[in-house]
């Protein structure tokens, strides 16, 4: 079998696992409250399990006698819950106490990048204007909207030196997949059929994905002991089949890929062509532009770099930026600007003279929403913030590593890193301490753990992403308690990792249970016992 | 710069610890050549918050948002009030500013909204089991197609002329990869024969109701022949208001929901972001793209919820994954279900007839104007009426005196010459009778 | 008498005649960790060495299963469906994944044996 050790260990073994009381039941004697409350922390039902019939809306009672629904009249009821406004507030604020958040802590999840999110952003993103237009108004009522995102590409472009862009992905792997296709249609304009795509074994799980999701076969690129790509192996598997290479630069380990022009040009001699994965372009923004390095394709993750918010997990946005080689298969919709003013092109047949589009990549026009609070940001910080929050982020994580490489293992640590620092396992051998113990007892000091067990390319991996978001006496107590948690692990003194976090408002899920009878959905009790 | 907290001490000090003279330094495995000075770059310097928002100000005011005219646009994207709780609520920091709940033991507040969630979908569309949301309706129904191939093994999709030309132009782009795309042809207010076109070869069929010109369909019999022929019946619903009035797809044998949730929670933004809902039968479930939230316990036996089956999912997967989606559309189905909580079972059938109402009372009245045809015979809030003239100009005419009278279908099939006097006009409870008076009136003078 | 042999990739298999069986060793039991999920051949699907058979899903990873040897898959250990965790329990005995009929036994004979099996895993 493959050995696959992308994930970490679970469950087996863990002297803390209990036998698990039943699900939903709170015990006075589990938490030591008559409430099951902890002080601010409360205890909160799902939803349906407040149903009382109550409504949280004022609508009439509109009575449709002779409806025209063609006999397809709803026959059951759906089973929702009825709630008042109030109680409706109130468990979703009490839910939401249950989250950190970069609003109340240093988040530093490498690859991430969770940096602050400014509230200027949502303001303008609320603006009736952007907030409250739909996508098929009439041109002439949405001539804002349209010079809006012409401003956004402008910024696009120049900071990443390329000379197109297409705004429609809906987050980074729907980049990447507008991307490769883009690739594709080039390849096949040519009357090639190049099928091959190298990856670096360090790259994002999207990576190989997305070159799948496109119809290519993945080829995986190691790495060199220093965390870098082997340039010459990546050569070495260039040929007539190859259709591209995924690179990640600065590259998941942390590290820019100094090789990256020299890679570039063996590329294109190949006949293939360059993606790079913009993930982490928050750490080179205003300093580096992408198309001084020879690249073709490489998406923008608006929710990272430009602090769309992460909303807990969406919605991102994830523009691509072409090379000229590129720019002609862009996929509809395109901008475009003539005597009556900025429109769209929003079908395949009337594409203008040269553009040869791929397809559509989604319906309408891309996330607005996120387009409006990233020129917010943009215009906030101009072109000399940009340079100074790269530069600032840079800074923190190179700061990081100097102050914690005494005591934690960092394997690339000879030189400086870029925007994030990769530590391994190996100073926690023989304490008894993993990765996930360290990480998890971050949690009881009040942290949100690093990034874990990736990159793949490290045994054990942590990769801390401070961002330029963070004071220097929020970077030195951090400092400090990492610092201070590994001269506990070193110490062999185990007690507060094993088992933790004992502070949390959950500690340890059993994700096991959880996958191998998977309960997906809340049923009525009724349901549940007939299904027992 | 105000969001920088590092003053030029801090970032001395910094670099003394570390050891370097300055911050280039830091960047020293960048080739010389490709470290540019800022001067290369012809954009502003940073701005005041008070500069900027004039800046975005004056952009938002050349728009017409749809809320300052009488306004009836819909064709995937529907105007409707969304209570002011909802925005409130998804704007406290502990869910605007977190990550993806990948540490369950502090993120239980958006685990269990994700839970709630995929239990509303599942309910609203007659479904067993949904996920935490795809993007938008759209990419949900590319994504359903790619699920059906892998199913049942084959590549052929059968896409209804009454789905979104939008949603069949992204179906195609992807899935046209793996197997052929036939697009029946179109056919405003009446249901095409699609059942005659599944084979042995065809890996679904996919048909939205009510469809993009206003038509609800009758799902039942599409599935029956689907499934005889070994095949999966994926429905498509860009106005999901209309559950709360209309038979859910899941109790007309569909196998798969691929859904826009928009209209619950989410505003109109220009196009996004919206959210996609998707649901199907638990015997798919391994084949489903997109996250899952599962209940579990902890260690001292509490309930909580976790991300689960993720080995579906790219990070795990790599190139053997379903699919290559990394987010979901967290905030905005934080929304869709903060919204339908409020609305609760009562509200949401409220709104339901309250805009069919209002949507037979609009098409009355429009259709008794000369030379106006009502097309579909069958809607929900929304339907498609022939013009005895071309709808674009007509639509661009009524802008100018402050109507948005709706889509004209050239708009969504610029090259099909037979649609081009076609205008699909949406109602909801916006609308008021003053609108009714002003679209109704314009319409009269264009005409 | 039946006969076990060992691959490098992990994989047990028993000959008992005809008729192989085959699962994956206590080892890689103990390195997946608890596995959640099986996805098993079906009865009739031919397999090549070396090449997927089934997969074994954990909570965060997931591993393709090889087949030791070339043939056709007669049956699969459909408790595995409801109880995974067998697996992890008795990974060389009730957690077996399928049976084959081998279409060259020369391809079972070239295997390691037990005793070459457990100076490999040393070697790890």
């Amino acid at each position: 079998m493959s050995m696959n050790n992308q994930g970490r260990p679970t469950g087996a073994g863990d002297p803390n696992r209990r036998r698990p009381i039943a699900p939903g039941t709170v015990t006075s004697e589990v938490l030591g409250t008559i409430s099951g409350n902890k002080g601010l922390d409360h205890e909160e039902s799902l939803i349906f399990e407040l149903d009382h019939g109550a409504v949280g809306v004022d609508l009439p009672d509109v009575k449709v006698g002779d409806d025209r629904l063609g006999g397809m009249r709803r026959s059951a009821r759906i089973g929702l819950p009825g709630l008042s406004e109030p109680e409706v507030i109130r468990h979703y604020v009490r839910l939401s106490r249950k989250n950190y958040a970069i609003d109340s802590g240093l988040y530093p999840l490498g690859s991430c990048t969770m940096k602050h999110n400014p509230r200027l952003n949502e303001k303008m993103a609320r603006l009736p204007g952007f907030g409250d237009l739909h996508p098929l108004a009439p041109a002439s009522t949405t001539q804002g909207a349209l010079e809006l995102i012409s401003q956004l590409m402008n910024w696009l472009t120049t900071l990443t030196g390329m000379p197109a862009v297409a705004m429609s992905p809906k987050a980074g792997a729907h980049g990447e997949l507008c991307g490769m296709l883009a690739i594709r249609a080039a390849i096949a304009a040519r009357g090639e059929n190049r099928k091959r795509v190298l990856v670096p074994e360090s790259a994002h799980g999207t990576n190989p994905a997305t070159a799948a999701f496109a119809g290519f076969t993945v080829d995986e690129v190691p790495a060199k002991p220093n965390g870098h790509v082997d340039a010459e192996a990546l050569k070495a598997k260039l040929g007539p089949d190859v259709a591209a290479i995924m690179l990640t630069n600065p590259n998941t380990c942390g590290l820019f890929e100094g090789d990256i022009i020299d890679i570039a040009k063996a590329v294109h001699d190949a006949g293939a062509y360059f993606y790079c994965d913009g993930a982490n372009f928050n750490a080179i923004a205003g300093k580096v532009r992408p198309g001084d390095l020879g690249i073709d394709a490489m998406h923008i993750n608006l929710h990272k770099t430009f602090s769309t918010p992460h909303g807990g997990g969406g919605p991102g946005a994830g523009p691509v930026v072409l090379s000229a080689r590129l720019a002609a298969y862009a996929p509809i919709p395109l901008l475009v600007a003539d005597d009556k003013g900025l429109r769209l092109i929003e079908d395949m047949t009337a594409a203008p003279d040269g553009a040869k589009p791929f397809g559509r990549m989604c319906a309408f026009h891309g996330q607005m929403g996120m387009f409006s609070r990233a020129l917010t940001y943009m215009l906030s910080h101009g072109r000399d913030g940009v340079r100074q929050a790269s530069e600032d982020a840079v800074l923190s994580a190179n700061y990081i590593l100097a102050s914690l490489k005494d005591v934690m293992s960092a394997p690339f640590g000879d030189g400086p890193c870029m925007h994030e620092v990769l530590f391994d396992d190996s100073f926690l051998q023989g304490t008894g301490v993993t990765t996930l113990d360290f990480a998890k007892a971050m949690i009881d000091e009040g942290y949100h753990p690093m990034t874990m067990y990736f990159p793949l390319v490290v045994h054990g991996a942590m990769l801390i992403e401070p961002t330029e978001s963070e004071s220097k006496e929020s970077l030195d107590r951090f400092i400090h308690v990492l610092h201070t948690l590994s001269e506990e692990a070193l110490a062999k003194n185990v007690a507060r990792f094993v088992g933790a976090p004992h502070l949390a408002p959950r500690r340890r899920l059993d994700e096991t249970a959880a996958a191998r009878k998977p309960v997906l959905r809340w049923k009525p009790d009724a349901l549940k016992q007939a299904a027992e | 710069m105000r969001y920088l907290p590092l003053t030029s001490d801090d970032r001395r000090a910094m670099l003394a610890r570390i050891g370097a003279p300055d911050v280039d330094a830091l960047f020293r495995d960048v080739p010389k050549s490709a470290l540019t000075s800022l001067s290369t770059f012809h954009l502003p310097d940073t701005q005041g918050e008070l500069e900027v928002e004039r800046h975005m100000s004056k952009l938002a005011a050349k728009n017409v948002a749809a809320g300052a005219a009488p306004f009836f646009c819909g064709a995937g994207a529907y105007k409707h009030h969304v209570p002011s709780a909802v925005d409130h609520l998804i704007q406290r920091s502990e869910f605007l500013t977190s990550y993806t709940p990948y540490q369950p033991e502090i993120a239980q507040g958006t685990l269990q909204y994700l839970f709630e969630f995929q239990t509303q979908v599942a309910l609203l569309t007659g479904m067993e089991v949904a996920n935490a949301s795809l993007y938008d309706g759209s990419t949900a129904t590319a994504e359903a197609v790619l699920m059906a191939q892998r199913v049942t093994k084959r590549g052929k999709a059968i896409l209804s002329g009454g789905l979104h030309p939008h949603y069949a132009e992204t179906v195609e782009t992807v899935a046209g990869l793996f197997g052929p795309m036939q697009r029946t042809a179109v056919t405003p207010g009446c249901a095409e024969d699609i059942i005659a076109l599944i084979d042995e070869d065809t890996a679904c069929v996919v048909v939205q109701s009510p469809d993009v010109f206003g038509l609800i369909r009758n799902l039942r019999p599409i599935a029956d022949a689907a499934h005889a022929k070994g095949a999966l019946l994926i429905a498509v619903v860009t106005e999901i208001v209309s559950l709360g009035l209309l038979e859910p797809p899941g109790a007309q044998g569909a196998d798969i929901v691929a859904a826009e949730g928009q209209s619950i929670g989410n505003g109109l933004n220009f196009g996004g972001p919206y959210v996609g809902l998707f649901a199907t039968k638990e015997k798919f479930l391994r084949q489903m793209p997109g996250r899952l939230c599962g209940e579990t316990v902890d260690v001292e036996g509490r309930r909580g919820y976790v991300l689960t089956l993720s080995t579906r999912e790219q990070h795990i997967r790599r190139e053997k994954a379903t699919s290559n989606i990394c987010t979901n559309s967290g905030l905005c189905c934080l929304a869709f279900t903060i919204h339908l909580s409020l609305l609760g079972e009562e509200g949401l059938t409220r709104l339901a007839r309250i805009n069919h109402a209002k949507a037979v009372s609009l098409a009355v009245r429009l259709a008794l104007l000369p030379g106006v045809d009502l097309l579909p015979n069958a809607y929900f809030n929304e339907f498609t009426v022939k013009l005895p003239k071309p709808a674009a100009p007509i639509v661009e005419a009524l802008a100018v005196q402050g109507v948005i009278a709706g889509v004209p279908v050239s708009r969504l099939l610029p090259h099909d010459a037979s649609v081009q006097n076609l205008l699909i006009v949406a109602a909801t409870e916006t609308n008021t009778d003053d609108d009714f008076d002003a679209l109704v009136g314009a319409l009269k003078g264009a005409l | 008498m039946s006969e076990v042999r060992y691959t490098d990739q992990h994989e047990w298999i028993r000959l008992d005649g005809e008729e192989a069986t085959v699962g994956i060793t206590k080892y890689a039991a103990e390195s997946l960790g608890d596995v959640v999920f099986v996805e098993l051949p079906a009865s009739g699907k031919a397999v090549t060495a070396g090449g997927g058979a089934a997969v074994v899903e954990s909570v965060k990873a997931a591993s393709d299963i090889y087949a030791p040897a070339g043939g056709t898959v007669t049956s699969a250990n459909s408790a595995l469906e409801k109880e995974p965790s067998k697996v992890n329990e008795d990974p060389e005995g009730e957690g077996w994944f399928f049976k084959l009929k081998l279409s060259d036994q020369g391809e079972f004979a070239k295997l390691m044996d037990k005793d070459a099996y457990a100076k490999f895993v040393d070697s790890l």
